[in-house]
């Protein structure tokens, strides 16, 4: 049998069989994944605010900062964040490295430039006559910017998902910084990295269709929620 | 009047299918956090090198050490021995588990490791493809190497080497190093080849490209019976074939490892000698392969079963005379008391057939 159709029948049999570790990996994945998205939210959101509606100097510049960082690989990421979380290295007392912490840490930080240039340019294309209509009614700075963000939500959950998925999806952050330790570290990008190494192609492929099937479905279930507007 | 401007903003349906896929996501991340969570275990970080780990003995080990050890929860860093045994010098792991003595003296030392302890032996072996262009079969491993290179020049052999700095690299460079070649120069020559990786990829790597390379048994019998490779054993047996495992706690004087788990180091450093843990290695594979993947080291001094074996490893790995030298010791109570006095060379009346030859016969055979 070819290697792809083993890999379907296993990838079916191990998600209808409830192989537990597989389940672990998978939830792990989704669990530093999610709260890595959802950590690089709270300051991320707020800097796309500052860097779509406010003019200061640099701002260009700044922009193009993040747009550029966007790309940045996570191999080299990662061995940054593996210098300073090391025990010998400046936050080493934390005893981070090859916990599931680190890698949340680095996913927060990878997705931020994501979030922040995706997120500012939906909420520069709200129509400007929203923040003067809202200045009229007499809101506050934090008001307006919370009116224009309601109105730009869906380019900023569009944001974040994009974000989820590329945290969920990358493989040098989470090996660099997790160790790929068995029911610790292990995701599904490490754990597909690992099984092909050792040649077990069948489970990699196995793995590769759940980590396909989560991103999809995520992705998919968000944009049904997405009415056609009317 | 719709107070909506641009028809972008969310409704209220879409707005709870949303809050339905977050408290999703939360739920599942809340489970995830609990069950990874394992609160009052204390970790103990092994680093340790490619071809223990890729074969699953590791797996195994801390099934039976975790169920003895139940406040221990112990987690294996998978790299070649150069890089395992720097990441125990920053502090990152409390212990290594690998294969190079040259570089375990160095760690000695430099101040960042006690307590050295060698636990198992295998041999390494030289593979390659079952035609066997360059016609090495059979030869000493300094003969073969020698041939390879001779057919690498005439463009009918590659050698695939691991290029990773692990303890299999390092062997395979005293080798090149053993008949007067460079191993840095060779680097240069086309037949040449650097995998770059762990022992599993640069066999495959070495069976894509119908090459020879260096690798230990076990990692060789794992990608076989897997039928990952089919490239066959041509060079065999023989002491500087050697391959030698030792365990080495980090040593908590040390200014980068004051936060390494030393009581948990020398339980498993005590569990691996024990007759529990050379059981261990006595019987893993045995099932799959007909032989244990790793032979366990204690066993064999006390059975004293081949005293020319046993000479072998302490000429290659031990220090000083000894597993570890006494400056590198502390806190080791009672580890070194079963010392051995060095085994009576015997010499045998007549030739017996190695041990490691029949030991080391084809699994299909």
């Amino acid at each position: 049998m070819d290697p792809i159709t083993e890999g379907v029948i296993r990838a079916v049999g191990l998600i209808l069989s409830g192989d537990p570790e597989v389940y672990r990996i998978a939830s792990l994945s989704l669990y530093t994944a999610g709260t890595g998205t959802i950590l690089s939210c709270t300051w991320s959101i707020p800097i796309s605010a500052v860097l779509a509606l406010r003019n200061f100097h640099g701002k260009r510049v700044l922009k193009g900062l993040f747009n550029a960082a966007i790309g940045i690989p996570t191999v080299a990421l990662g061995l940054y964040l593996y210098l300073v979380l090391s025990r010998s290295g400046p936050l080493g007392s934390f005893q981070f490295l090859y916990t599931p912490n680190a890698i949340i840490i680095g996913q927060s930080i990878l997705v931020s430039p994501i979030v922040v240039s995706f997120s500012a340019s939906a909420l520069e294309s709200v129509d400007p006559e929203l923040r003067d209509l809202a200045r009229t009614l007499g809101a506050s700075d934090l008001q307006t910017y919370g009116a224009i963000i309601k109105e730009a939500s869906w380019g900023v959950i569009l944001a974040v998902m994009a974000a989820f998925n590329r945290a969920f999806g990358e493989l040098g952050i989470a090996m660099m910084l997790g160790g790929n330790i068995r029911y610790v570290t292990r995701l599904l990008t490490t754990a597909i990295a690992l099984e092909t190494a050792r040649g077990e192609i069948a489970l990699s492929i196995a793995l590769s269709f759940i980590l396909l099937a989560i991103t999809i479905s995520v992705s998919v279930a968000v944009n049904l929620a997405r009415k056609p507007t009317s | 009047m719709t107070r909506r401007i641009s028809g972008s903003a969310i409704t209220k349906i879409e707005a709870s299918v949303l809050i339905v896929i977050i408290v999703g996501v939360a739920a599942v991340a809340t489970y995830a956090y609990v069950t990874f969570q394992s609160p009052g275990r204390e970790r103990l970080i092994v680093s340790t090198t490619t071809s223990l780990y890729e074969t699953g003995f590791l797996d195994e080990l801390k099934v039976k050490f975790e169920a003895k050890y139940t406040n221990l929860n112990v987690s294996f860093i998978s790299q070649g021995t150069g890089l395992a045994i720097q990441t125990a010098m920053r502090g990152d792991a409390d212990m290594i588990l690998v294969h190079d003595p040259a570089r375990e003296v160095q760690f000695l030392q430099g101040g960042y490791g006690v307590n050295r302890k060698i636990v198992a032996y295998n041999f390494f072996i030289i593979v390659g493809p079952s035609d066997d262009p360059a016609g090495i079969a059979g030869k000493s491993p300094a003969e073969a190497l020698s041939t390879i290179k001779f057919a690498g020049l005439n463009g009918t052999a590659v050698w695939v080497s691991r290029g990773d700095d692990s303890g299999t690299h390092s062997k395979e460079k005293s080798l090149w190093k053993s008949i007067g070649l460079d191993p840095t120069n060779l680097r240069a020559e086309p037949w040449y080849l650097e995998a770059g990786s762990g022992m599993t990829a640069t066999l495959k790597l070495a069976n894509e490209k119908r090459g020879y390379t260096l690798t230990d048994i076990g990692s060789y019998l794992l990608n076989f019976n897997n039928q990952n490779i089919d490239l066959v054993k041509l060079v065999e047996s023989g002491k500087s074939m050697l391959n030698v495992y030792s365990v080495i706690a980090g040593d908590p004087r040390n200014a980068n490892l004051t936060k390494a788990n030393f009581e948990g180091s020398m339980l498993l450093i005590r569990y691996l000698v024990s007759n529990e843990g050379q059981d261990l290695f006595a019987n893993f594979g045995v099932k799959d392969y007909g032989q244990p993947l790793f032979k366990p080291y204690l066993e064999l001094v006390e059975s004293n079963s081949d005293p020319e074996l046993i000479q072998w490893i302490r000429d290659l790995a031990f220090i000083d005379g000894s597993e570890c030298p006494d400056q590198d010791r502390y806190n080791a109570a009672g580890l070194y008391s079963m010392e051995l006095t060095p085994p009576v060379l015997a010499v045998a009346p007549f030739a017996v057939p190695r041990e490691i030859e029949s030991w080391i016969l084809s699994p299909k055979a």
